[in-house]
C-alpha cells in the first residue's frame, strides 16, 4: 500500500509531508526542548536540593524543629520547580499554554485539598478530644 | 492527501474525502497524557492530605523516629534521581535516532527503578516484621497507603518500560514508539516529583515532628 508510513528518518516523523500543518511535525519526539545541558543542569540542581534537606535533618543543623521544617519544605518546593522546568520541560508556550493551564488548575486544587483538610481536621481534633474522666463523672 | 487521490485514481474506487492515514498531531497525545498525570497528582494530593491528618496518630505504637532509616531513604532517593537522569539520556539518544544506545539507557533506567523498588520493599518488610504493619496505627495505615501507591506507580512504570523496550527492539524508533517513550518520560519524571513530596513530607518531616 502506498499509505505506509515513511519513518526511515525517525526523528523527523512527518517533516517531509508537504501538506497541512507541516510545522506541527517538526519534532517527532514531542519533547523538543530536551538537551544534554538542560538535563545535567536539572540533575545537579536536584542533587544539591536533595542533599541539603537530608543534611539539615540528619545533622540537626537547626535548633528549632519548626525552622528546620520550614526550610526543608522550601527546598522541596524549589526542587519540584526545578524538575518541572528541566525534566518535564514545562513552559508557558508548550501545547499552546494548555499544559500550564492544567498545571495551575491542579496546583490550586492541591493547595485547597491539602490546606483545607489539615485546617478542618486539626480543629476537629482539637474540639473533639475525648473528655477527661472527671468531666465524664460530672456529666448530666 | 496526495496518496488518497492516487489511490482513488489508480484503483478506480469511490473517492475518499477524509484522511485515511493517521493524522494525530503529536501534541494531542502528550496533552492528554499530561491531563492524566494531573488527575494522578490529585490522587496523591488526597493521600498526602490523609497522611497529614493521620500522621500523628500512633495509637501508642512506634513513631517515625523509631521506624525511619534516613540513610536508606537517602540511597532510595538517589536511585530514583539517577533513574530520572538516565531516562533523560535515553530521550536524548532517541532524538538522535540511535536505537541501541536508547535501549541501553532504558535498561539502566529500569535497573535503577528496580533498585528503588527493592530497597522500598526491604524497608516495608523490615517494618512489618517488627510488628509495625499497616494495621498497627492510623499513622502506619496512611504511611503504607501513600508510599505503597507511589511504589505501585513505579512498578507499573517499569512494566511499561520493559514493554516499550521490546517494542523499540522489534520495530525501531518509529514515530509511534517515540510518542510512547515521550509519554513514559513524563510519567517517570512525574513519579520523581511525587517522591520529592514523599521524602520531604513523610520521612524528613516525620523525623522532625
Amino acid at each position: 500500500m502506498s499509505t505506509t508510513h515513511h519513518n526511515a528518518s525517525g526523528a523527523h516523523g512527518g517533516a517531509d509531508e508537504p501538506h497541512v500543518h507541516s510545522h506541527d511535525h517538526g519534532h517527532g519526539g514531542g519533547a523538543p526542548h530536551s538537551t544534554l545541558k538542560g538535563y545535567m543542569t536539572g540533575f545537579v540542581l536536584s542533587v544539591i536540593l536533595t542533599a541539603i534537606p537530608f543534611w539539615i535533618v540528619m545533622g540537626d543543623v537547626f535548633k528549632s524543629n519548626h525552622t528546620a521544617t520550614v526550610v526543608v519544605l522550601a527546598f522541596a518546593f524549589v526542587q519540584i520547580f526545578v524538575h518541572m522546568v528541566y525534566f518535564l520541560h514545562m513552559n508557558t508556550s508548550s501545547e499552546g499554554g494548555w499544559n500550564m493551564l492544567a498545571l495551575i488548575f491542579t496546583g490550586v486544587l492541591v493547595i485547597i485539598t491539602l490546606s483545607g483538610s489539615l485546617w478542618v481536621m486539626y480543629h476537629m481534633n482539637a474540639n473533639m478530644m475525648p473528655p477527661s474522666v472527671h468531666d465524664m463523672r460530672n456529666m448530666p | 492527501m496526495s496518496t488518497t487521490a492516487q489511490m482513488a485514481s489508480n484503483a478506480g474506487e469511490a473517492p475518499v474525502f477524509y484522511l485515511t492515514e493517521d493524522h494525530h498531531p503529536e501534541n494531542g497525545t502528550l496533552l492528554g497524557f499530561w491531563l492524566y498525570l494531573m488527575s494522578d497528582c490529585l490522587i496523591f494530593a488526597c493521600l498526602f492530605a490523609m497522611y497529614g491528618v493521620l500522621g500523628g496518630s500512633y495509637a501508642a505504637g512506634p513513631g517515625p523516629k523509631e521506624l525511619f532509616d534516613l540513610p536508606l531513604v537517602a540511597v532510595n532517593t538517589s536511585m530514583l534521581l539517577l533513574s530520572s537522569i538516565t531516562y533523560g539520556f535515553a530521550m536524548l539518544e532517541m532524538q538522535r535516532s540511535n536505537k541501541i544506545p536508547t535501549l541501553i539507557w532504558l535498561f539502566v533506567t529500569g535497573c535503577f527503578g528496580l533498585a528503588f523498588l527493592g530497597i522500598e520493599l526491604t524497608e516495608f518488610h523490615h517494618m512489618i516484621a517488627e510488628g509495625a504493619g499497616p494495621q498497627r496505627s492510623a499513622f502506619l495505615s496512611s504511611f503504607f497507603t501513600l508510599v505503597g501507591t507511589h511504589g505501585l506507580h513505579v512498578s507499573f512504570g517499569i512494566i511499561w518500560l520493559v514493554v516499550l523496550m521490546v517494542q523499540v527492539g522489534q520495530r525501531g524508533l518509529t514515530a509511534v514508539n517515540q510518542r510512547r517513550l515521550s509519554c513514559l518520560s513524563l510519567f517517570w519524571h512525574f513519579l520523581d516529583v511525587v517522591w520529592i513530596g514523599v521524602f520531604t513530607f513523610v520521612y524528613l518531616m516525620g523525623v522532625l515532628r
